[in-house]
């Protein structure tokens, strides 16, 4: 969950300094050390082409029969000369001027006209798009170097038609690509927007999509250049492309063929310089796709930790943990470390479920409440996520001391998980039984039939109708309701002791909400489970727990009774909180809306975090620990001024 | 007052026709023969379930998408063959979840200027003074009008995506599911300034949502959709005291309220009906306690029953007032 961790640097004021500590793009390319060497390498290359023209280099066309095949380092002609005494040196520099000059700009060409054809036929779809991807299709049958041969022997040989060519031939690749992106982006929401503001397809399509589609395309050519000079290589290598006596990387490779065993060095030396060209092309075209992909800047490519880092020099608690409490969670402390920057998503949380007891944890997104959950398990994250601090206690044994082993032992067994989205933790291409029995038989050591049998039983415990007929199932096969069962059966496949479940009714409908609720309480009661119930709405927890637990800037703010809390909170936040949202049965009642934001947690201010937003704050509230104390009834909070009861805000 | 917007036997059927190899494929009715009364100035709120055709509605009544039959009407004239861009002059949308219905590579300038300069064709220093007005009306710095939508959270978001709804100046806004991506501490702030725009600029809204909460609190009057059609339409303070179709209670009784524990009722775990093979009679029958053998056979049609011309319910058999809603849900 850094999502919501992060959430707070998506404010402008904290955004701008955010930005600035984010590398920018070349500087990220930089960094990439191979990048940067292909970079370095091309950079020489094109400055020496470009300078031909004023670089004192020999005639390139200028022939001397007298001296030619002279080797490699000899006097006036350091690369020697070729078979017909020109030398080799000048036409490397002119020919890879050339061989740059075309591969660009068929590239250019085939990035307009492909991404052109993408775009129309990704935005208009339906018979425009079969038409043209049909078209496209043809074109890719072919295999490419006889479709460049065919537009050649068409247009005749020549430079020009063989940039042509290959710039025909590479449209395909453009078109797809692009075309793919536009169906996705022509789906979204801002495209509609832009529909609804009056804007045409054209201008849709000029000045809301293409900016979107633009690091694509640079990405496709960048990794493509290389490719398209090797084309044009190799068209003149076959001598289609350039024509005597015009120097060209590829013709100058195919005049060395004729002498290649008398002078091995007059092939090597254009080889060598397409190679570099080419290798440097492609290296950079790696790392700008690294710099721009998205989902490789978002660390896909990182490695899942099996569990979150834990500082060995945490700071623990002195206090022992409960061992009669099913969880017993001391100060805990995680925080996302990303550069400088120390994010406290959760700073210093204490929890304390007891055997069958069901916990609400409510606060807004960015409060740190997935955040604490996920930490249980050690399901955080890491990099960047880290346990800075604290005990989190299972029946008395501290899990943040526990080995790997353990972990792997807990997790879907005696501790079980269920989450928002049952669609995003339910493998979509087994059958939901299937995927049962895995569960079951990963903590259990029975066969194959029995763990079936067990997984029918499970699926029937949830309530789904027909369970034998369900075990089959795909999860797209059944409705979010079914689904989620699915998942809390999965959660209690191995009787587990405490289940963590993380809005599992926010992505349903009011009318399967409120069965998946009754089921939840009904078989936690059955079974004695403890529940760690994560949530932002007050109607859900009067459901389903006997405690709440109200989180803020990664902190406890209030702990009680429901009752107690939904009747009269001490903290104002929790007052705010229920009285921001509508209730039905009571559409008169005026809505008062918390001003203001939550700080960010990398930027906590001393004091209470709540302060800034806050009516009754006062200069006390500015400064030092506020500590989570006992106020009234089963009542805590951490608050200085707490609210009487019967007193109101204002 | 008279009806603002009249929308009659719509229709909407996706996929359907042929394929070359002459076979028909499956089609699917996502809104079946809706009928409804939009009055100027009204609140409407439109109640349903995912899957029950609420956003497909959303999207015909401002002309993303197209009526497979049917009509609708804005002040008499009818819309299905106006342009989207005749019809974005006088109706606009917001979207449900703010950020992604903002382009991320454009300026919140760019983004609000947009409707000014293609549908009312204002020139550049009325776009300026305007941009400036709106951008006060809901609440945000003018100083935001050069950042990008990433830079904000999602309530300021959200009051972007209204302020350019707003830049058109319509008469008419469709709020699809306007406040459920937000976090409940900002919902009331956009909620109250929805009210207060309405207000200060005569709007009239169509409250899409699956909130019951919410939409009880913003409307003046709800329609009840369920698979593809209204079930029940009336004042909204009407319909949450006592409805009259057994899903509307059924809805009411399942929304969870702070402070109120349910008690225990039979469970229901009835599937909504195949759309792909639609069942005969009412859509609701498989799932209703009061089911008898007529429900079965003919879909009941929407019309008024005891409660006065405005309370209509498509139901054989309605609730009568003693079954209040709240007390117990059906068993």
């Amino acid at each position: 969950m850094t999502t919501a961790a992060t959430n707070t640097e998506a404010q402008p004021h904290a955004g701008r300094k955010q930005r600035s500590e984010r590398p920018s793009t070349l500087a990220l390319l930089v960094n990439n050390r191979l990048a940067a060497a292909g970079l370095v390498i091309l950079g020489v290359i094109v400055a020496t082409a470009l300078a031909a023209p004023i670089l004192p280099l020999a005639d390139p066309n200028a022939t001397n029969p007298a001296g030619r095949l002279a080797p490699l380092f000899s006097e006036g002609h350091i690369l020697g000369t070729d078979a017909l005494g020109r030398d080799t040196l000048s036409r490397l520099i002119w020919g890879a001027r050339v061989s740059l000059a075309v591969g660009f700009s068929a590239s250019v060409i085939a990035a307009v006209v492909g991404s052109a054809i993408g775009l129309v036929a990704g935005y208009a779809g339906g018979r425009t798009d079969q038409v043209m991807m049909r078209l496209i299709d043809m074109l890719m049958a072919f295999p490419y170097i006889l479709l460049a041969l065919a537009i050649v022997a068409i247009l005749g040989p020549g430079l020009i038609n063989a940039l042509y060519a290959i710039a025909i031939v590479n449209v395909p690749f453009f078109a797809r690509n692009i075309r793919g992106i536009t169906i996705g982006l022509a789906r979204r929401e801002f495209v509609d927007a832009a529909r609804l503001s009056g804007k045409g397809p054209l201008r849709i399509l000029g000045s809301d999509i293409l900016p979107n589609v633009l690091p694509t395309i640079v990405i496709t050519l960048s990794t493509t250049v290389g490719w398209m000079i090797l084309e044009t290589a190799g068209l003149s290598f076959l001598g289609l492309g350039a024509q005597p006596p015009q120097a060209d990387l590829g013709s100058m490779l195919g005049e060395g063929r004729k002498v290649l065993f008398t002078a091995p060095t007059i092939s090597l030396v254009p080889g060598l310089m397409i190679f570099l060209i080419v290798m440097s092309i492609n290296l950079i075209g790696d790392g700008i796709r690294d710099v721009l992909d998205p989902r490789l800047r978002s660390g896909a490519l990182a490695r899942p930790s099996f569990r979150t880092a834990i500082l060995p020099d945490r700071a623990r608690p002195a206090s022992m943990i409960d061992q009669a409490a099913t969880l017993d969670v001391k100060n805990l402390e995680t925080q996302f470390r990303m550069g400088s920057e120390v994010y406290r998503a959760a700073g210093g949380v204490d929890l304390r479920i007891a055997r069958g007891e069901c916990l609400g944890l409510v606060g807004e997104s960015g409060s740190g409440k997935s955040v604490t959950a996920m930490s249980l398990m050690g399901l955080v994250p890491s990099p960047p996520g880290v346990i800075a601090g604290g005990l989190i206690g299972f029946k008395g044994e501290d899990l943040a001391e526990a080995p790997d082993k353990r972990i792997r032992e807990l997790r879907g067994g005696a501790v079980s998980h269920v989450f928002q989205d049952p669609l995003a933790t339910l493998h979509p291409l087994f059958p939901v039984g299937d995927q049962l029995v895995e569960a079951i038989r990963a903590h259990q050591r029975i066969g194959r039939s029995e763990a079936e049998t067990k997984a029918e039983d499970l699926l029937a415990l949830v309530r789904i109708p027909n369970p034998a007929a369900r075990m089959k199932a795909l999860p797209h096969e059944l409705s979010g309701g079914l689904r989620q069962r699915v998942s809390i059966a999965m959660a209690l496949a191995n009787d587990p002791e405490l289940i963590i479940a993380d809005e599992p009714t926010t992505a349903l409908d009011v009318t399967v909400q409120a069965q998946v609720l009754r089921l939840m309480d009904d078989l936690r009661r059955e079974r004695d489970a403890a529940v760690l119930f994560i949530t932002h709405d007050f109607g859900v927890v009067s459901e389903i727990c006997e405690r709440v637990a109200v989180m803020y800037a990664g902190r406890i703010v209030e702990t009680g009774r429901t009752d107690e809390i939904l009747k009269e909170p001490t903290h104002p936040y929790t007052r705010m909180l229920i009285d921001c949202v509508p209730v039905m049965g009571e559409p008169e009642r005026r809505l008062d809306a918390v001003p203001g934001r939550p700080p960010p947690v990398n930027r906590l201010p001393p004091g209470c975090a709540f302060a800034d937003r806050c009516p009754r704050a006062q200069a006390d509230c500015r400064s030092g620990d506020i500590p989570l104390e006992a106020k009234r009834g089963s009542l805590e909070a951490r608050c200085l001024h707490p609210l009487q009861p019967g007193e109101s805000l204002t | 007052m008279s009806a603002l917007m009249e929308i009659r036997d719509l229709t909407r059927t996706f996929g359907g026709g042929r394929t070359i190899f002459g076979t028909t494929k499956p089609s699917l009715q996502a809104v079946r023969g809706l009928s409804l009364d939009l009055k100027k100035g009204e609140t409407l709120g439109v109640v349903g379930e995912s899957g029950c055709g609420k956003s497909t509605l959303a999207r015909m009544l401002v002309g993303l998408d197209k009526p497979s039959t049917g009509t609708i009407r804005l002040d008499g004239e009818d819309l299905t063959t106006a342009g989207t861009r005749a019809l974005a002059r006088r109706v606009q949308y917001v979207f449900q979840d703010p950020v992604s219905s903002l382009n991320p590579r454009q300026t919140i300038r760019t983004i609000l200027e947009a409707p000014m300069r293609h549908l009312l064709g204002l020139r550049s220093e009325e776009r300026e003074k305007r941009l400036q007005a709106l951008v006060e009306d809901v609440n945000l710095r003018p100083e935001f009008l050069e950042r990008y939508p990433h830079e904000f959270s999602g309530g300021q978001a959200q009051r972007i995506g209204i302020a350019r709804a707003l830049a058109a100046e319509p008469d008419i806004i469709v709020l699809d599911e306007p406040v459920s991506a937000l976090d409940v501490s900002v919902q009331a702030q956009v909620l109250n300034l929805l009210d207060r725009l309405k207000t200060e600029r005569q709007l009239t809204y169509v409250f899409i949502s699956h909130d019951l909460s919410v939409v009880e609190s913003v409307s003046t009057r709800v329609a009840v959709m369920y698979f593809g059609s209204v079930v029940e339409e009336a004042p909204g303070r009407a319909m949450f005291r006592a409805p009259l179709h057994p899903y509307t209670q059924l809805l009411i009784g399942s929304a969870p309220i702070p402070g109120r524990k349910r008690g225990k009722t039979a469970d229901d775990i009835a599937e909504l009906p195949d759309p792909y093979n639609p069942p005969p009679g009412c859509p609701f029958a498989p799932r209703c306690p009061k089911v008898e053998a007529d429900c079965r056979e003919s879909t009941p049609p929407l019309e008024a029953k005891d409660r006065g011309p405005e309370h209509k319910a498509a139901c054989f058999h309605p609730l009568a007032t003693a079954e209040r809603a709240g007390s117990t849900p059906p068993s």
